[in-house]
C-alpha cells in the first residue's frame, strides 16, 4: 500500500492514520479526487463535484491538527453526498431538471453534522429524480453505471452514492431510503447500506419524496464505517417534528461482540418467486454462516409482506403527489413562460419533471382522488397496519429477520426502464421495513455464480434496533471476508 | 383494471400536469398495469384493521418560543425565477375582465 492509493482505505483505516499524523487530510482528498478524475468518466456517479473545497478544508484540518487540536474520527475522511441533501450555496438538484440551478439557502441537518465532523465533501451524487426509481436511470443528468460491470445499473435511487463508494471515488456516502433506496443500490454495487429507524436521523433539508417513509442513512464499504457515520448523523433535531427525542447509543461500541444465541427469522415470503438462483445460493450460505457463529436460524411466515409492494406503490406516490405540489415555478427552480399562473404551473411541471415522477404523481393523485380514496389509499394504510403487526409478532420470537436485499443482481441499463412494474419488483424485499418505520441493513455476501455480481443480505431489526443490526452485520462481514475493495480493482 | 383516457386526463388536471398525447397513452397503459397488480389488496379482509398513516406515534411537539435570526431572505429570493424587490413575481392570476 502506497500513500498514493489512500482512496482505497476505509474511514476506519484513514481515521487512525490521520490521528497518528502519518498521512494528511489534504493528501486523502487529493488521492480521492485523482481517483474521481480517472473513474468518473466511466460511471457518471456525480452531478456536482466539490473537490477544490475538499482539498482546502483538508489543508485546514492538517494545519489545526499540527497545532494539537483534537478532532473526531471522521475528520479528513472524504464523503459523497446524495444530491437530495440541501447544501448551503452548493447546487442541489434532486436529479431533476426542475431544480437544475437551485442553490439552497441552508444546510440539511445530515450535511451539517458531517460538515461539523470535518468530513471532506468531494461531490453531490447522482440519483433517480426525487429518489423515485431503483436504477438511477431516471436522473435528468444521465444514468450512473455499476462499477462491477458498466453495462449494468448500480441500483437506485442512491445509485451515484453506491457507485462512488464501491469504486473508491469517496470513502463514505449518505443516501436516503424511502422504499429501499439505500439498501438496494448498496446490494447491487457490493457495499454496505443502512436504513435507520424512522425518526432516528433528521429529515430537515432533505428534498421530500414520501414524508412518512423517507429516512437518511450511511453507505460505506465496511460495517464499522457505517456505524461511524451513523454515530455522527443520528441525533435529535428540533427542526424535524418527527425526530425521535433523546440520546442515541454508541453504535460503534457493540461491534465485535459475539452473536451466540441470537435468533434469526428467515422471511418465507421474501425467499420465493423471482429470486435468481445465484442470489438464493449466496443467501443460504450466509444463513449457514449465521449458524456457525452461534445464531439460531428458523423460517418465519409473515403473510402481509407478500403485499408490501402493493401498499407501497399506493402510499409513496400519494405522499409524493402532495409533496411535489411545491414545484410550481414560483419561488425557485425552473419556470416555463406562459400568459397566466395556471398555465405557467402546468407548463413548468410538464417540462421540468421526468416520466417516472409524472407517473407517480398521477398514480398518487388517482389513489387520493374522490371516489377512489377508500378503495386504494385507505386500504393501503390498513395493509400497512398488517405489516407493522407482522413485524411486531416476528420480533417476539426473533432478534432479527433475514432476506436477500434484492431478488436479483444488477440488471442491464435499459432492461426494465420501459416496464415500471418490473422495476418496482426490485424493491420487494426492502419495502416492508419502510412501511413499518423500522431499521435494516444490506451487506454484501459474495458474488452470484452465474454473473459474478454482488449479492446482498438484508438484516431487518425492530425500531431502534440499529446496534443489534450492526453487531450481527459486523460478525457476518468478519466471517465472510467479502471485500468491496475488489470492485475498485476491476474498473481501474 | 384498465383506467380510461378520461381518467388520466382528469387526474393530470388535478395534479397540474399538462401531458402530451403520447404521454396520456403511455401512462394509461403503465398505470393500468400497476393498479392491475395492486388490485390484489381489494380481495383481502381488512374490515376491522385500523389505518396506519405514519410509523411513529405523533403528538404535538413543543419547543420554547425563542427569537432566532431569520433566514437570509436575499439567499431565498436569489433562487426566484423572477422577482420584484422583496417579492416573487408571477404572471397574472386573474382572467381579463372582458
Amino acid at each position: 500500500m502506497t500513500y498514493t492509493e489512500l482512496w482505497r482505505l476505509s474511514a476506519t483505516e484513514l481515521s487512525s492514520l490521520l490521528e497518528r499524523r502519518e498521512i494528511k487530510a489534504a493528501e486523502v482528498a487529493e488521492s480521492v479526487i485523482g481517483r474521481i478524475e480517472q473513474t468518473e468518466p466511466k460511471l457518471n456517479a456525480f452531478i456536482s463535484r466539490t473537490g477544490d473545497a475538499a482539498v482546502r478544508h483538508g489543508a485546514r484540518i492538517d494545519e489545526e491538527r499540527a497545532r494539537g487540536i483534537e478532532m473526531g474520527s471522521l475528520a479528513g475522511v472524504t464523503v459523497a453526498v446524495k444530491d437530495i441533501f440541501c447544501t448551503k450555496g452548493i447546487r442541489t438538484t434532486a436529479g431533476s431538471k426542475i431544480l437544475d440551478n437551485y442553490k439552497p439557502p441552508y444546510d440539511s441537518t445530515v450535511w451539517s453534522h458531517l460538515r461539523e465532523a470535518r468530513t471532506l465533501m468531494v461531490g453531490k451524487t447522482n440519483l433517480d429524480e426525487f429518489a423515485m426509481g431503483s436504477s438511477t436511470e431516471n436522473s435528468a443528468f444521465g444514468p450512473t453505471r455499476n462499477p462491477w460491470d458498466t453495462s449494468r445499473v448500480p441500483g437506485g435511487s442512491s445509485g451515484g452514492s453506491a457507485a462512488a463508494v464501491a469504486s473508491g471515488m469517496a470513502t463514505i456516502s449518505v443516501g436516503t431510503d424511502t422504499g429501499g433506496s439505500i439498501r438496494q443500490p448498496a446490494c447491487l454495487s457490493g457495499i454496505v447500506g443502512l436504513k435507520p429507524t424512522y425518526g432516528l436521523v433528521s429529515r430537515f433539508g432533505m428534498v421530500a419524496f414520501a414524508s412518512s417513509l423517507d429516512q437518511a442513512g450511511p453507505m460505506t464499504r465496511t460495517v464499522r464505517d457505517a456505524a461511524l457515520v451513523l454515530r455522527e448523523i443520528a441525533r435529535h433535531d428540533p427542526r424535524d417534528a418527527t425526530s425521535i427525542p433523546g440520546d442515541r447509543p454508541d453504535y460503534v461500541a457493540g461491534l465485535g461482540r459475539p452473536i451466540t444465541g441470537m435468533r434469526f427469522g428467515v422471511v418465507k415470503e421474501l425467499m420465493g418467486e423471482g429470486m435468481q438462483p445465484g442470489v438464493s445460493e449466496r443467501v443460504r450460505e450466509a444463513l449457514v454462516v449465521l449458524e456457525k457463529l452461534g445464531g439460531i436460524v428458523e423460517e418465519v411466515s409473515l403473510p402481509s409482506f407478500g403485499y408490501g409492494l402493493d401498499a407501497y406503490y399506493i402510499i409513496a406516490p400519494a405522499e409524493a403527489s402532495s409533496n411535489l405540489a411545491r414545484y410550481d415555478g414560483t419561488r425557485y427552480g425552473l419556470r416555463a413562460d406562459a400568459p397566466d399562473v395556471q398555465k405557467m404551473n402546468r407548463a413548468t411541471r410538464e417540462s421540468g419533471f421526468g416520466a417516472e415522477v409524472k407517473r407517480r404523481i398521477l398514480l398518487g393523485t388517482y389513489a387520493l382522488s374522490s371516489g377512489y380514496y377508500d378503495a386504494w389509499y385507505g386500504r393501503a394504510l390498513k395493509l400497512r397496519t398488517q405489516i407493522v403487526r407482522d413485524f411486531e409478532r416476528a420480533f417476539e420470537g426473533f432478534d432479527l429477520l433475514v432476506s436477500p436485499t434484492s431478488p436479483t443482481t444488477a440488471f442491464r441499463i435499459g432492461e426494465r426502464i420501459d416496464d415500471p412494474m418490473q422495476m418496482y419488483l426490485s424493491d420487494v424485499c426492502t419495502i416492508p421495513t419502510n412501511l413499518a418505520g423500522t431499521t435494516a441493513i444490506s451487506i454484501p455476501c459474495g458474488l452470484a455464480s452465474e454473473d459474478q455480481l454482488p449479492v446482498g443480505l438484508q438484516l431487518m431489526g425492530p425500531a431502534l434496533g440499529e446496534a443489534t443490526v450492526l453487531r450481527a452485520a459486523f460478525a457476518i462481514e468478519d466471517e465472510l471476508k467479502f471485500s468491496a475493495a475488489r470492485a475498485m480493482g476491476t474498473i481501474a | 383494471m384498465a383506467i380510461s383516457r378520461e381518467e388520466v386526463e382528469h387526474v393530470a388536471r388535478l395534479a397540474r400536469l399538462e401531458l402530451t398525447e403520447e404521454e396520456i397513452e403511455l401512462f394509461r397503459g403503465q398505470l393500468s398495469a400497476v393498479l392491475e397488480r395492486a388490485q390484489r389488496i381489494q380481495a383481502l379482509d381488512l374490515e376491522d384493521v385500523p389505518e396506519t398513516a405514519h410509523p411513529i406515534e405523533l403528538s404535538n411537539v413543543w419547543r420554547e418560543d425563542v427569537v432566532v435570526p431569520p433566514p437570509d431572505s436575499e439567499a431565498i429570493l436569489s433562487n426566484a425565477p423572477e422577482r420584484d424587490g422583496p417579492f416573487f413575481r408571477v404572471p397574472k392570476i386573474l382572467e381579463d375582465a372582458d
